[in-house]
């Protein structure tokens, strides 16, 4: 014990690097990220839920759209959504003075818009898998107890396929917390800008980085953890019998 | 055939050994002098159509050269290798718009510099900004581009009161200035002749305040000529060379053919003197 604290001492002392005013800089990054992926990730489930419904619709104008919806967000990458909406927007003549520019202006809000787009075109396809492959026996049991469309939906179809979208689910949120890193590109101070500043101001790569890979693989695993325990608790009636 | 390359063999021959013997006599002759140099960067070098180069670092380096009584010949080399070929005497100095840094220090020698370009704030025309005013400056947006001596500048001088956008390349900054999402820009002085016609008087910017080269902590000594550790005698030459253009206004007489802004950076009067 002695010696790991003199170790440790030692390699402290001759940091330069992380000082409290850096440190500060990793945790406002942290708070921004967080912010940032949260935010995008439940108004993307919002909105996923609806056209995951649509996506699985037998009216192709309904249908149809969701799907091209999906198909361009999920075919572009997302550093060019972003680059679309911050500098994309301008573009539109008079926007400066509309009521749009309070959003625009800021770098956060088109952020959060490139992000929540995107991570909802995931989920509603998602979603719509997972839809789409309810066991056709409780679908035949819920119409044998003479369940509306919408009732068996809401009963029946959705609860099932929610659980058994979790795994999937779990990969988007890790996938968006990774994806949040091109935010910083629109001068936007999270984990990776905060990183970037540290190596621009003392010319330490390395030292930067492998900082901030600390942080997401202590971000990656707490959400890794919860979807285990959700996992779980709602997956359980899928378990082989007796594990 | 055979003959063919048989005389082809010959002429090879003939022709090397006569490059050698050149090389020999340039060796021999200890006032000749090789200058590397990155081409192009406009206007300080570039290659014209006749396949000559130009600019105002040929001509300061021609100049410096004649002065210090050397025969000096250019040496194209990328930037990425500039310093390396410095080191295995491919050339014995360089000349290519080389700021001095702590890091390079370490490798090479430099001479005094020769100039420096100067930082400048921007606005919209239309905007009623003091820059000198700190107070005044609460809660306007400046970007810069990240970690660039602006940057530091900016963080380290108005941190506590502008909100600051770092950008990855400073193109971005120039479009969101246009776009309207940032109040200030503190610009590299070329970069923004380039990018932003600001001196103009129907352009929709302007420079607020005079443009900014110091503290030299952040914006550097300059650019300078770099050596080989060892060879102080020739570094020696250029400095009184660079000295003696500055004293006789023929520095500034380049610089107005080249430039219509200031980036001298005098040297001082005990620099000199050594």
């Amino acid at each position: 014990m002695e010696q790991l604290n003199g170790w440790f001492t030692d390699l402290l002392s001759g940091n330069v690097i992380f000082t409290a005013n850096t440190l500060s800089f990793y945790w406002s990054g942290l708070v921004t990220t967080v912010q940032l992926v949260f935010l995008s990730l439940l108004i993307g489930v919002i909105l996923a839920v609806p056209l995951a419904i649509g996506r699985g619709s037998k009216r192709r104008w309904i249908k149809l759209p969701i799907y091209a919806y999906t198909y361009v967000f999920r075919g572009t990458p997302l550093l060019i959504q972003l680059y679309l909406v911050y500098y994309g927007v301008v573009f539109f003549d008079g926007i400066q003075d509309s009521i749009f520019w309070v959003v625009f202006k800021q770098a956060f809000f088109p952020a959060l818009i490139a992000f929540t787009l995107n991570t909802a075109a995931y989920t509603t396809e998602i979603f719509h898998g997972a839809i789409k492959n309810t066991a056709k026996g409780e679908i035949e049991a819920a119409r044998a107890y003479g369940m509306s469309r919408k009732l068996m939906m809401r009963r029946i179809i959705l609860p099932s396929a929610f659980r058994r979208a979790l795994p999937a689910y779990g990969n988007e949120v890790i996938f968006m917390l990774h994806a949040s890193a091109v935010a910083s590109v629109v001068t936007i101070m999270d984990l990776t800008g905060a990183a970037y500043y540290v190596y621009a101001r003392f010319y330490a790569p390395f030292d930067a980085f492998i900082f901030v890979a600390l942080i997401y693989l202590c971000l990656t695993f707490s959400i890794m953890f919860t979807f285990r325990t959700l996992e779980k608790r709602l997956l359980a009636h899928l378990r082989p019998r007796g594990a | 055939m055979n003959k063919w390359i048989t005389s082809a063999l010959i002429a090879g021959a003939l022709f090397s050994g006569q490059v050698f013997t050149q090389a020999m006599a340039q060796d021999d002759n200890k006032d000749a002098i090789r200058l590397g140099i990155d081409v192009p960067y406009e206007p300080f070098v570039v290659r014209n159509a006749d396949g000559d180069l130009e600019g105002f670092e040929i001509d300061l380096g021609n100049e410096l050269c004649a002065r210090a009584n050397l025969e000096c010949s250019w040496v194209e080399q990328s930037w990425d290798g500039i310093i390396p070929g410095l080191l295995a005497r491919k050339y014995d100095a360089i000349l290519s718009s080389m700021a001095i840094t702590p890091e390079r220090e370490r490798q090479v020698m430099f001479s005094l510099p020769y100039y420096n370009t100067p930082s400048v704030w921007i606005a919209a025309r239309d905007r009623d900004i003091d820059i000198d005013d700190k107070d005044s400056l609460k809660g306007l947006s400046v970007g810069v581009q990240r970690g660039t001596i602006r940057d530091v500048y900016v963080t380290q001088e108005y941190g506590d009161v502008l909100d600051i956008h770092r950008y990855g390349s400073s193109q971005d900054v120039v479009n969101d200035l246009k776009s309207g999402r940032l109040d200030l820009t503190f610009e590299d002085f070329p970069i923004a002749v380039d990018a932003i016609d600001f001196r103009q008087d129907d352009s929709p910017y302007k420079q607020l305040g005079d443009s900014i080269k110091t503290p030299t902590s952040i914006f550097g000594k300059g650019a300078a000529m770099a050596f080989r550790q060892r060879d102080k005698a020739l570094a020696a030459k250029f400095d009184q060379a660079i000295c003696a253009v500055y004293a006789d206004g023929t520095f500034d007489k380049l610089m107005d053919q080249y430039f219509d802004y200031d980036l001298s950076v005098r040297p001082g009067e005990q620099d000199c003197a050594k």
